[in-house]
């Protein structure tokens, strides 16, 4: 069995387990063994039907209402008890923040290793086969874990989510929540910015760096980004220590690692670092005045000319195609 | 208030990586290698609690000799105490061994230590699961990519980056926090702390002292190969008058990237 652990936020499934969910059935076919999937949390019982539908065997609604809330030791321990019952030969999360902060925590909990973020996974003589970037991007690893469960996270945005038919039985448990030695708990979640979405989960980024000249300049990112849906702003480090925008909004080795459908980049050069950060979206267009800024390296579409130029009329030209 | 922070030896960001396929490995040859910048975040939160607080830092990394370069920039920055516990192996890319390694230091010799500082990831392996898997060794609480930290008599109060949104995390000490680039500005060393640090002594805590069982610290991460990325093909470029330019762009996002 392959478990896959269900990440929620206000009740809604976050895309990116789903995503895991579909790369976990397929694992599963590969090995001839079947899905399940772990909900935590109360009141979930409407998300069991849309898991049905991504092809899950078995669903498990774990509940608790100390659970509705995020805790990254409860929600190791009920998810380390009901791993124990099942047995499952791995474990799969999606990479997200949450993903980030728990599934080490439940690997060290079950004493057994973590591939964490991986961009592939793939089984070989009935083995389970992991590749993740490492030095951002720069290289590749591709390993095995010798140890059993196999907790693995997958890098959000990558894997591709595909629907399946299935009964999907739904199992529902009232859990205990262990005591701990010490205690941390999340006691308030701050939004920030509205609806943004973060760079990490964008299918579009638009970024700027040092060429945007100025933090008032990136106004017209945002309102490029208006223009399409499911987009962030993302920035490169150059701007960001310059106080321009906000570090959550960069991109490269000391920022985010993304791979969105397509990555925008407006005046910036392309140093090695925010390269390895980007490299993998699946389309890049850069906008520089520079003709040999190492950005044109990886573009698929260039644009060489001042991107204040270029701007307004790129907004007419997206919004004549929204009509 | 006792703080450790734990410090890792990489490339510089800007060294371009290449990879020596035959044995999977980095090559070191021509590379910068730095304290990874996280661990720097980590290092300078932890100065400042022990000037508000009182107490000492104590910076400690898991490696070969060639990491003591990094322990004493450390001790320039202003840690009181450094320690290199001695790792036969290279880089294993196996977070929990590490983590194992740090839990047993952390209790055999610094059992009061209240808080313990990482980098939310080190640049490189850029595994991010060490901080939490020494949480849940030593059976403490924790708090990961931290871009504020308040610390008050048995509690910290932390914030969180999570997407698009942050997390206000209340800690009971001691606890593990890892942190976020913008958790605060990094001082420099002074040239006195760079005097200083050189006469310090560092002492070196060899894997046998920590009391490990023979398989306990055999690497469960197989190593099958290391490989470059597939290099991306420059695609087309267009220069001339904006109004243009802009229209093939978006021809080209519509019809040939079908994206927008």
């Amino acid at each position: 069995m392959i478990l896959t652990y269900i990440e929620t936020r206000e009740k809604r499934i976050k895309k990116s387990s789903l995503e895991a969910l579909s790369e976990a059935r397929r694992t599963a076919e590969a090995l001839g063994t079947e899905t399940a999937a772990a909900v935590l949390g109360t009141g979930m019982d409407g998300l069991a039907a849309e898991l049905a539908s991504c092809g899950v065997a078995r669903i498990y609604l774990l509940e608790n209402p100390s659970l509705d809330r995020y805790s990254t030791q409860d929600y190791a321990a009920v998810l380390a008890e009901l791993i124990k019952k099942l047995g499952p030969q791995a474990v799969f999360f999606s990479a997200t923040a949450m993903g980030k902060d728990l599934a080490p925590r439940l690997a060290a909990r079950l004493g057994v290793g973590l591939a964490a973020d991986c961009t592939q996974v793939s089984v070989r003589d009935g083995a389970l086969e992991f590749t993740r970037p490492i030095f951002a991007g720069n290289a590749l690893l591709s390993f095995r874990l010798t140890c059993s469960p196999q907790i693995v996270s997958l890098r959000p945005n990558v894997f591709p989510f595909g629907a399946a038919a299935s009964a999907g039985e739904t199992i529902r448990e009232a859990v205990e929540i262990p005591a701990a030695r010490t205690r941390a708990e999340v006691t308030e979640v701050l939004q920030e910015g509205g609806e943004e979405i973060d760079v990490c989960e964008a299918d579009v980024i638009i970024s700027g760096g040092r060429g945007m000249k100025g933090p008032e300049n990136f106004a017209l990112l945002r309102e490029i980004s208006e223009l399409i849906p499911r987009s962030a702003v993302g920035a490169s480090r150059s701007a960001v220590d310059s106080g321009w925008i906000g570090h959550q909004h960069q991109v490269g080795q000391t920022g985010k690692t993304v791979s969105p459908n397509l990555y925008l980049a407006f005046g910036i050069s392309g140093a090695i670092q925010h390269l390895a950060g980007m490299s993998s979206s699946k389309v890049i267009v850069a906008v520089n005045k520079d003709p040999d800024a190492p950005i044109f390296k990886v573009a698929d579409f260039g644009v060489v000319g001042d991107l204040f130029q270029v701007i307004p009329p790129l907004k007419e030209e997206l919004k004549k195609l929204r009509g | 208030m006792d703080i450790l922070v734990f410090v890792k030896r990489v490339p510089d960001t800007e060294s371009k990586i290449r990879v020596q396929r035959e044995t999977n490995s980095v090559i070191e040859e021509g590379l910068n290698f730095i304290l990874s910048p996280y661990d720097e975040y980590a290092l300078e939160e932890a100065l400042r609690i022990r000037t508000a607080k009182g107490g000492k830092v104590v910076a400690v990394t898991v490696g070969r000799e060639e990491s003591l370069v990094i322990l004493r920039k450390c001790l320039a920055m202003g840690a009181d105490e450094a320690v290199l516990i001695k790792d036969p192996l290279p880089e294993t890319y196996d977070g929990l061994r590490t983590a194992r390694v740090i839990a047993r230091f952390a209790q055999a010799r610094f059992p009061e230590a209240k808080l313990l500082l990482f980098g939310k990831q080190s640049v490189g392996a850029d595994n991010s699961q060490v901080p939490s898997m020494v949480a849940e060794f030593l059976g403490i609480g924790q708090a990961n990519v931290v871009v504020k930290l308040d610390v008050e008599g048995e509690t910290a109060t932390a914030l969180r980056e999570i997407e698009g949104a942050q997390e206000k995390v209340s800690l009971a000490l001691p606890a593990v926090v890892s942190a976020q680039k913008g958790l605060n500005e990094p001082r420099y060393e002074t040239l006195k702390g760079i005097m200083m640090a050189k006469k310090k002594a560092i002492p070196v805590v060899p894997l046998e002292e920590l009391g490990f069982k023979p398989d306990e610290l055999t690497p469960c991460v197989t190593v099958i190969k290391m490989d470059q990325p597939p290099a991306r093909k420059a695609g087309r470029v267009v220069t001339g008058e904006a109004p243009e330019t802009a229209r093939q762009l978006v021809e080209f996002l519509h019809n040939e990237a079908k994206i927008i």
